[in-house]
């Protein structure tokens, strides 16, 4: 049922993955409505790690999404990889999401699914057919994540750090170009939590992976490139630690 | 299982993994389905007992064309037709031979107190061959006066007292204050019109019904000779009896106006149209309850995977996957139960309630098209989402 699988984006030279200028987005309508993002303008170096910050409501899980393709792009403009956004067709922002790893707060594994079969739809999005190579791959990869014994459980039968250890899995084995990462750490004890990101910082260095994280978490800070700090909405705080 | 589906479809069979993840949630899926087809071929067999009990009264009698009157819209409805008819009849080229056929319902007032209406035939017993090959060698034995084959499944009568019915062991029973004797049985089977057949001679027949004229029977019989083209013959009755307010058919024909007649303009065929109708409904809405459910139910992974750069098709895909998965098994046991159902209605009221291999793979097709239509319509909220908005 898969369609066919045009993986390859053309290559933007020297595009940052990820640049936003003047972007601004609103929830509801009518009365409703309400600016939840204020001409927000960020850039993002390859290969980095940039923590968003702020209180509950700031609005750094909306900029996320939005940098996403989780969303559509109201007003302003985010470029990906060198691929505005805004106005984008599905079909392409398909595409887009494919170069792209996610890890949720929740887990959002498929509990019908084990634990390397959730890993193995990670490679299937992109057309690989060869069912033994990616029972391979993902087995590999989980095994390199403390999971070698877990392969064929459940997610209903792992604890809430080997899940979220599943899911950083599933984000990571299609090679992607920029994880992101909205409070990857919340469901983890201190240790687990920074496996995770050192995880995700060492693929940043060895595939130039560049990683947009949300997180409350102060203990991740030391090991961010850059700390961007939002509130109600706007960019307050840029800074290099 | 899963190995032989994820090698069929190409990819990881998640919506089989996702019904066998949940037993009890595809045992009701499976129950909701099962009840939808029971509930569709439970009103399929009623309104198919209705069209069989038609044809198996017009099936007794062996004839190529029926003269009956305008308003004779079934066998025993209508005025008569006027015996020298007949004669004219057979003055046309290309006709054989014609019978008067009598029709009416003679009701035994039977020992316990009830009453068995048999729907009564009387036919002349020296023209056997107007009747079905089965009762044609009853024919001579009906030229005693008074005697009766009747209907070895007609309602009320115990069924070993109608079998032991026979040459040596011969019945006798009341009617009109006429007594008739039972000289053996016939293969018929209770209708919507009365409770069985009988077959007398039309001397015997004029017995019960004193009323009634010999010199108009209810229809007029009429077979083709051999050599004659059946088409013209029946355009030359036709042109012959134009303006006489007589119909003139093929005894098919007029079959299948009884059957249309019946179920299309009395209450009783329209009430079981409409359980049909009324049935497929809400067989319909209880198999999109079902898969729609089942994707609200999986929206947060459907999400998930939409996150990853999955397309509609692919959640389309799960979705018709489950949707021909449920359809099946779900099948089976309302194909079981309804076949159950079906035997039990017939032994109950003696109608002839038939599962036939047509309205098997009909109803099948209908349940995998309503599973499929279903889900289609049930993804295309994910369609319409942002990921986001679905976590």
């Amino acid at each position: 049922m898969d369609a066919p699988v045009k993986d390859s984006l053309p290559a933007v030279a020297e595009a940052p993955p990820i640049r936003v200028t003047g972007l601004n987005h609103f929830f509801g309508d009518g009365e409703a409505r309400k600016q939840a993002l204020f001409d927000v303008d960020l850039t993002v170096r390859p290969g980095s790690l940039t923590v968003l910050m702020g209180p509950s409501g700031s609005g750094k899980t909306t900029v996320l999404t939005l940098m996403g393709c989780l969303r559509d792009v109201q007003d302003g403009s985010v470029e990906l990889l060198g691929h505005e956004l805004n106005g984008a067709r599905e079909a392409d922002l398909v595409l887009y999401r494919r170069r792209l790893g996610f890890i949720f707060q929740a887990h959002n594994l498929h509990g019908s699914l084990t634990a390397r079969q959730n890993v193995m739809m990670g490679l299937q999005v992109h057309g690989h057919k060869d069912e033994a190579l990616q029972r391979k791959a993902a087995a590999h990869l989980l095994a390199a994540l403390g999971l070698g014994d877990r392969l064929d459980y459940l997610p209903g039968n792992l604890s809430g750090g080997q899940k979220q250890r599943v899911a950083v899995a599933r984000a990571l084995v299609g090679n992607p170009a920029i994880v992101f990462a909205d409070e990857p750490t919340a469901a983890l004890d201190k240790e687990s939590g920074m496996t995770v990101v050192r995880m995700l910082k060492q693929m940043g260095r060895e595939r130039g992976t560049t990683t947009m994280m949300v997180t409350h978490d102060n203990r991740i800070l030391e090991l961010a490139d850059r700390i961007v700090t939002m509130e109600d909405g706007r960019i307050v705080k840029d800074t290099a630690p | 299982m899963t190995a032989l589906l994820g090698a069929l479809i190409g990819r990881l069979p998640i919506g089989w993994l996702q019904l066998i993840h949940s037993k009890t949630r595809l045992a009701a899926a499976m129950a909701g389905v099962a009840f939808a087809n029971i509930l569709v071929l439970v009103q399929l067999g009623i309104m198919g007992s209705l069209n069989n009990s038609i044809l198996i009264s017009y099936g007794l009698l062996d004839a190529d064309i029926m003269i009956s009157a305008e308003n004779a819209n079934t066998l025993t409805e209508g005025d008569n037709v006027a015996r020298q008819r007949m004669f004219q009849a057979l003055a046309v080229p290309g006709v054989q031979s014609a019978m008067p056929f009598y029709v009416a319902t003679a009701d035994w007032q039977r020992p316990d107190g009830d009453t068995t209406a048999f729907t009564t035939f009387g036919i002349d017993p020296e023209r056997g061959d107007f009747l079905s090959d089965d009762l044609a060698p009853f024919a001579p034995r009906l030229r005693l006066r008074d005697s009766a084959v009747i209907d070895r499944g007609a309602r009320g009568i115990d069924p070993e007292t109608l079998a032991a019915i026979g040459p040596d062991n011969p019945m006798r029973f009341e009617v009109s204050g006429l007594t008739l004797t039972a000289v053996d049985t016939l293969v018929g089977g209770g209708g919507f019109a009365g409770d069985g057949y009988m077959l007398v001679s039309d001397q015997t027949f004029h017995r019960i019904f004193p009323n009634r004229s010999t010199g108009a029977p209810d229809h007029i019989l009429i077979k083709i000779a051999a050599d004659a083209d059946p088409a013209a013959v029946l355009a030359a009755l036709q042109a012959q009896f134009d303006g006489t307010g007589l119909r003139v058919r093929g005894l098919e024909d007029a079959a299948l106006e009884d059957q249309a007649y019946q179920t299309t303009e009395r209450p009783t065929g329209l009430i079981f149209g409409f359980g049909v109708v009324i049935g497929v409904l809400v067989g319909i809405v209880i198999v999109y309850q079902i898969l729609s459910t089942d994707v609200a139910d999986h929206l947060a992974e459907y999400a998930t995977f939409k996150a990853m750069g999955y397309g509609q098709s692919m959640f389309l895909g799960i979705v018709l996957e489950q949707a021909v998965i449920l359809g099946i098994l779900g099948f089976i046991p309302g194909i079981i139960v309804s076949w159950l159902l079906y035997e039990m209605l017939g032994a109950m009221t003696g109608l002839p309630v038939e599962l036939t291999l047509v309205t098997t793979a009909a109803v099948f097709a209908g349940t995998i098209i309503a599973c499929l239509v279903s889900g289609a319509i049930a993804t295309r909220r994910l369609a319409a989402a942002d990921p986001a908005d679905l976590f």
